[in-house]
């Protein structure tokens, strides 16, 4: 092939490269522009300060405050109860296991593995875990959903924040006498602003799935108050007013639906800069 | 003294349980979906149930056959639209681009990774959907309604962008530089040395990333729920509706207790979508581990 022939290639080539860039990089403007062009127009002060009131299904008064507030409890609940069940484990496998031990890397390999499972999946497992413990579509059972969906989330960031801590500063813990568990308490403190990051994560992961929650949290026009309380959530009641014929309900939904992307918006580039900071210090 | 020996040894004990009986849940989720099934495999064989075409749960008809070609239809035609655009991307990020691009391009992926699916499907159905019916389906069909498997392909090949473009722009860092050096400096230009040594060192992780990608695909739900119609037959064009597994099982979970072995079939449906991706998860994370075990070392 001639040397001119060759150029060309490559400069076609690099032309097809940038243009499917350019595609992949503007998706999420396309999004994110779609919903907020469709919702600007129906985002009104009652939609986030209001439950729905009656008549709310047929276009009358209300809002989704029932919704935000319910996708936040599950949300919040899952990710209490995650880290609760996650810190012990990413601990162990990183500060109290060798990093070669069949153990550690089995684990790490499941949660790689139950990364990948889809939350409808986690849904009907919850659910089926529900009708034997004799637990009703609620809060509770949301909650639960929710932090089986996100606990490998955070057991993978906690895994990858851990590793960047020095390996010196846990051997020098230890060579002062300190028990492991003392030296896992000295390490916790060092990765503060990344267990951040993987809360903001698996929150953000929690207000967004609806097929953990579909049939496990239930719906209510109520704000709940208990955890035995079916709990509306933020994705399902945009999913709920979308398939409504009346104008006015559809148009909530896409309000609903730019509420739910601004909070996700919010949550994904705070985390993002704690991320990074994390970075520059270490 | 004693006791703060006494102590770690206590908290190793009790983590030790904590990550054994976490990592035995992905055996759990597995037989217990298996357990709530099982009553569906005493009265249909599994070849009938993955053969048969007709659904009807209240005359004990179950056939996945459609759900099936339903959920591989969206899932191909979600790989043909991304791998391409993503492999692209990734090869550009990872060997041309100045790093100020990649600096805003991997967060970007990051964002759009975090975008909830419904999202996802509202944009589906005031983009995507309007676009399909006006301006392709009329190139192929006589009517489309816009809601078919293409539609659904597309929304899907966007919600599988990050997951690629992030492990493929990865594994393409990985190549060590003397093999590139070394061709460029035999004369080939950039492209050729991607294209003839880059890429197939890469083609392990590359294989990988789609794997998972694909598995990302064949498990998302209410996105896709929202874009491909839901009509219970085998596709046979892309411009019909389809309806996929995990559609199937979101769209019947509220009835599926007043009819005998409904609840079952649709635990069935959550059993298949979980084997198939444990199994390609798996898979793909053990060639991705060795990548970047043989990297590091």
């Amino acid at each position: 092939m001639g040397i001119k022939k060759r150029k060309t290639e490559e400069t076609i080539v690099k032309i097809l490269m940038i243009s499917a860039c350019v595609i992949v990089g503007s998706s999420l403007f396309l999004i994110v522009g779609t919903i907020v062009v469709k919702g600007i127009p129906y985002l009104t002060w009652d939609m986030v300060s209001k439950a729905p009131q009656g008549g709310f299904y047929i276009g009358k008064e209300g809002g989704v405050l029932n919704a935000i507030i319910g996708s936040l409890y599950v949300a919040g609940g899952a990710t209490v109860l995650g880290l609760i069940i996650s810190i012990p484990i990413s601990v162990y496998l990183n500060i109290y296991l060798k990093s070669g031990s069949l153990l550690s890397k089995s684990a790490k390999l499941a949660y790689d593995v139950l990364f990948g499972i889809p939350s409808i999946v986690y849904g009907a497992f919850a659910f089926s875990i529900m009708i034997w413990l004799g637990v009703r579509a609620s809060l509770l059972g949301g909650v639960i959903a929710v932090t089986l969906l996100i606990i490998p989330i955070l057991v993978r960031t906690l895994d990858e924040v851990i590793a960047t801590v020095p390996r010196e500063l846990k051997h020098a813990a230890l060579s002062l006498g300190a028990t492991r568990w003392e030296t896992a308490k000295v390490i916790l403190r060092q990765i503060k602003p990344g267990i951040y990051t993987a809360v903001l994560l698996s929150f953000g992961r929690g207000v967004g799935d609806v097929a953990s929650v579909l049939f496990t949290a239930g719906f209510s026009d109520n704000i709940p108050i208990y955890i035995d309380e079916p709990a509306a959530t933020l994705p399902l009641a945009i999913f709920f007013q979308l398939s409504s014929p009346i104008p006015e309900v559809q148009g909530r939904a896409y309000a609903s639906a730019l509420i739910l992307t601004l909070i996700i918006l919010v949550i994904v580039i705070v985390s993002h800069f704690l991320a990074t900071k994390h970075k520059h210090k270490l | 003294m004693n006791f703060r020996i006494f102590k770690d040894k206590l908290i190793a004990n009790a983590m030790l349980i904590l990550s054994i009986s976490s990592v035995s849940f992905v055996f759990l989720i597995g037989i217990g979906l298996y357990l709530r099934a099982a009553p569906l495999f005493e009265e249909h064989t599994l070849f009938s149930l993955f053969s048969g075409s007709n659904w009807a749960p209240s005359k004990n008809q179950f056939g996945f056959y459609p759900f099936i070609m339903g959920t591989l239809s969206v899932t191909l035609i979600a790989i043909v639209v991304a791998l391409p655009l993503c492999l692209l991307t990734a090869i550009y990020l990872a060997e041309y681009a100045k790093s100020g691009v990649r600096k805003v391009m991997l967060p970007l992926m990051n964002i759009l990774a975090g975008i909830p699916p419904v999202i996802y499907g509202v944009w589906g159905i005031f983009f995507v959907v309007p676009i399909v019916r006006e301006y392709v389906a009329p190139q192929f069909t006589e009517y489309s309604s816009g809601y078919t498997v293409f539609t659904g392909g597309v929304v899907l090949a966007v919600m599988i962008f990050p997951i690629l473009v992030s492990i493929v722009s990865e594994v393409l860092s990985t190549i060590p530089k003397e093999l590139k050096d070394a061709s460029l400096s035999l004369g080939a230009t950039k492209w050729e040395t991607i294209k003839k040594v880059v890429l197939k060192r890469a083609l392990p992780g590359i294989v990988a990333a789609t794997v998972l990608a694909v598995s990302r695909a064949f498990g998302e739900t209410i996105a896709v729920l929202m874009v491909c119609g839901n009509v219970p037959v085998a596709p046979s064009s892309v411009f019909d509706g389809g309806y996929p597994l995990p559609a199937l099982i979101a769209n019947n979970f509220g009835e599926m207790m007043s009819i005998p072995l409904y609840d079952s079939a649709l635990m069935f449906a959550a059993l298949l979508l979980f084997v198939i991706i444990f199994l390609f998860n798996l898979i793909s994370r053990i060639i991705l581990n060795r990548i970047e075990h043989k990297y590091s070392a």
